[in-house]
């Protein structure tokens, strides 16, 4: 075991994964020499060759696109979007072409790639370096959309990404990935793609939650600890394909359930667990499910404060489920 | 018709060879001191960045001729499509570093009221300087499209639409240029070649010998132009002006610059740039081959530009100063201008978002630099 923050944990992730595999390509904007933007893939091309890790030019409808090409013809892409923000350029070919190239194949053409890209608030970046758009790509049959909150997860679900037969965006949550240090296990291992993870246990509210939002939750059900409310805090980790089964079990513990992403509430991935929820454990329910989202308005810069999702929101809802 | 070697108007020794920019004494002068003004707004921002003031800024260094040459050949009526690395185009224009400065803060009296990143200006007056979006290229085809309009109202409006080299490979610029070559549009384009799109060089931008040779996919003149060279980036900007509003349709200029500074201040540049390229390009600063033309002609004296200099230096203080002291935007500014009118469930967000602060208190406002 070594201690990484999340960011290392990626590098280490790629680094593991390029070892074992050959084909394991990493590239996109400035991932090369300068190591990437927030500098998650520094080090890959010195390790792995400039073949193996390289710059692309300005355009994120290249990356996808060509990322698509060598892995119907058997390289293991591992393209690098700078900003969420920037990936929809490439949303043709990721929603209309990569998702649905097994599908319209027949089985004949498979498209084994992994988009990073880091999303998320919280450093000032205004609207155009702090969108949350999970919900766009997890209205797509064909992909995985998966994000990681702990170092730990970080590598098991990148390198589960990597070795997985479909495409996978990967979404990391920027805002964590320098404050959150974790035990991360030195060789290869994986972390299972549709399997929700029990972040501390409960028995009077159950909050839902993933990346950045994870920590944010966990102080508020500290602090609800402290008035004598049990909170169960789930992170889902994979939203696509979802672990249904897993999110019934554990709404139907608390009968109380609050669903927490940094993304806007109007078509969030909130609505999806609240309908599976309310259509298949609604009999179990003492409370009306609570959603804790950004606002439905695009992201502020100055106020961005106001506008994510904070301990304090999060626990007028754990409080308001819980008093029902 | 693509032009590969660069136009040069000033020499080494400040000569003109007998051209006339049709400025006058005081234009010159303007054109002189709006590139002091854009350093020493970039040396304010710097201070602030790194004193934790601002989050962010955008270095100009090295790029001011092409901006304040460029610049300089559109009117107050035309419409201007900037980049984020666009301050002289602003300055020039009389929009006031105070402006400027609200945006480096996001306070209260910033025109887009705080919601967007340091250096993403917007301004409708003095000129329409349009609010800059940080996707890259998404500009252009918006540019041939504010073209259009004005063609179909038979005005005489000329569009500027800048970039990057990096903005070369966008979608957007394909798209933009491929649509103003069959439309005629009255657009230029302005392709400020510096070397680098952050970390990418422009050998692994694009295969082309320059950026200005793709003009003739697109059915249009490709001009080159020293963009170290006020007055040459004046020139070629002004021909290319002409001919818009003459209905001979768009051309692309690219100007040959240096980024002379990292992509921002948050960014390295020792890591990636070779010390060869800013040994070379430093000794090609455009300030200074600006001021040996004024001297040549007579218009300057040696040594004036200290003082220059501290005007200026004062006059960006100040108005970082006023911005600093300036209240931040109100919480009602998160709900408002999504749409024109406020929709009930927007309504309700907001009046949820101040109640919960009467109840709770307000939220941490934290730290946030921005890594890049
Ligand atoms: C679509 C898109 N992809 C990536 C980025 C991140 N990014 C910001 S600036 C930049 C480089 C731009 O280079 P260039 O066009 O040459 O302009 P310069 O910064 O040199 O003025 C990149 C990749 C972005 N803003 N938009
Ligand atoms: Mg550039």
């Amino acid at each position: 075991m070594v201690t990484l923050t999340l960011l290392q944990a990626l590098t280490d992730g790629m680094k593991t994964a390029m070892r074992k595999d050959e084909s394991v390509l990493v590239f996109g904007e400035d991932v090369g020499k300068r190591g990437g933007v927030f500098l998650t893939t520094e080090g890959l091309q010195e390790e792995f060759s400039k073949q193996r890790c390289f710059d692309t030019p300005l355009s994120e409808d290249g990356i996808v696109g060509a990322a698509i090409g060598m892995a119907m013809n058997g390289m293991r892409p591992v393209a690098e979007i700078q900003f969420q923000d920037f990936i929809f350029p490439a949303f043709d070919q990721i929603v209309s072409e990569a998702a649905k190239l097994r599908y319209r194949s027949g089985g004949q053409y498979t498209c084994p790639l992994v988009i990073r890209t880091p999303y998320g608030g919280g450093i000032r970046g205004g609207l155009y370096h702090s969108q949350s758009g999970e919900a766009y790509f997890c209205h797509t049959p064909g992909l995985k959309v998966v994000i990681p909150s702990t170092p730990h997860d970080a590598k098991g679900l990148l390198i589960a990404a990597i070795e997985d037969p479909d495409p996978v965006l990967f979404l990391e949550p920027k805002a964590l990935y320098r404050s959150v240090k974790g035990e991360v296990p030195e060789e290869h291992y994986t972390v299972d793609l549709s399997t929700l993870r029990e972040v501390q246990s409960g028995s009077d509210v159950t909050v839902f939650c993933y990346g950045a939002m994870v920590p944010i939750v966990t102080k508020a059900a500290n602090r609800a600890e402290e008035n004598g409310i049990k909170t169960c805090v789930v992170d889902l980790r994979t939203l696509l394909p979802l672990d249904e089964e897993g999110v019934l079990e554990f709404a139907k513990k608390t009968g109380r359930v609050v669903v927490v992403h940094e993304a806007p509430r109007f078509c969030g991935f909130g609505a999806e667990i609240s309908a599976l929820i309310a259509e298949n454990a609604i009999e179990y329910m003492e409370a009306p499910i609570a959603r804790v989202t950004g606002f439905d308005t695009p992201f502020p810069n100055t106020l961005e404060h106001h506008y994510m999702p904070d301990d304090r929101r999060v626990l007028d809802a754990i409080e308001h489920v819980f008093n029902y | 018709m693509t032009t590969m070697e660069p136009l040069t108007v000033i020499a080494e020794d400040g000569a003109t060879n007998g051209y006339d920019p049709g400025l006058s004494e005081e234009e010159l002068l303007h054109c002189y001191r709006t590139m002091l003004r854009v350093r020493a707004f970039d040396e304010i921002c710097l201070k602030l960045q790194r004193s934790g003031r601002i989050g962010f800024s955008i270095p100009n260094l090295g790029i001011e001729a092409t901006q304040v040459g460029g610049a300089s050949a559109f009117k107050k009526s035309d419409w201007l499509f900037p980049s984020y690395r666009d301050f002289g185009m602003a300055l020039f224009h009389g929009v006031t570093p105070l402006d400027m400065m609200h945006n480096m803060y996001g306070n209260g009296l910033d025109t887009s009221k705080g919601r967007q990143m340091p250096v993403h200006f917007s301004f409708v007056d003095p000129i329409h300087f349009v609010s800059i979006s940080s996707p890259i290229g998404t500009h252009i085809p918006q540019a041939v499209g504010a073209a259009y309009a004005a063609q179909v109202r038979g005005e005489d409006t000329a569009v500027l639409a800048s970039f990057g080299d990096g903005g070369t490979s966008s979608l957007g610029f394909h798209s933009g240029l491929n649509f103003a070559g069959v439309w005629k549009s009255p657009v230029v384009f302005l392709c400020q070649n510096n070397g680098w799109a952050i970390s990418c060089p422009i050998e692994e931008q694009s295969a082309t010998d320059g950026f200005a040779v793709k003009a003739q996919a697109y059915g249009m003149p490709g001009v080159v132009v020293d963009g170290n060279d006020l007055l040459a980036v004046r020139k070629v900007t002004l021909e290319a002006v002409e001919r818009a509003r003459n209905g001979d349709g768009p051309t692309l200029i690219e100007a040959k610059t240096f980024r002379m500074g990292g992509h921002s201040t948050s960014d390295d540049p020792y890591k990636y740039v070779p010390a060869e390229q800013y040994e070379e390009w430093g000794k090609k600063d455009p300030v200074d081959r600006f001021e040996r033309f004024l001297e040549a002609s007579g218009l300057w004296k040696k040594g004036g530009r200290d003082e220059l200099y501290a005007e200026a230096l004062a006059e960006m203080s100040a108005a970082a100063a006023k911005a600093q002291s300036t209240k931040a935007p109100g919480l009602e500014t998160i709900f408002s201008d999504v749409y024109a009118d406020v929709p009930a469930h927007l309504r309700s967000q907001g009046e949820f978002l101040f109640e919960l602060g009467k109840r709770r208190g307000d939220a941490d406002a934290g730290g946030g630099e921005f890594p890049l």
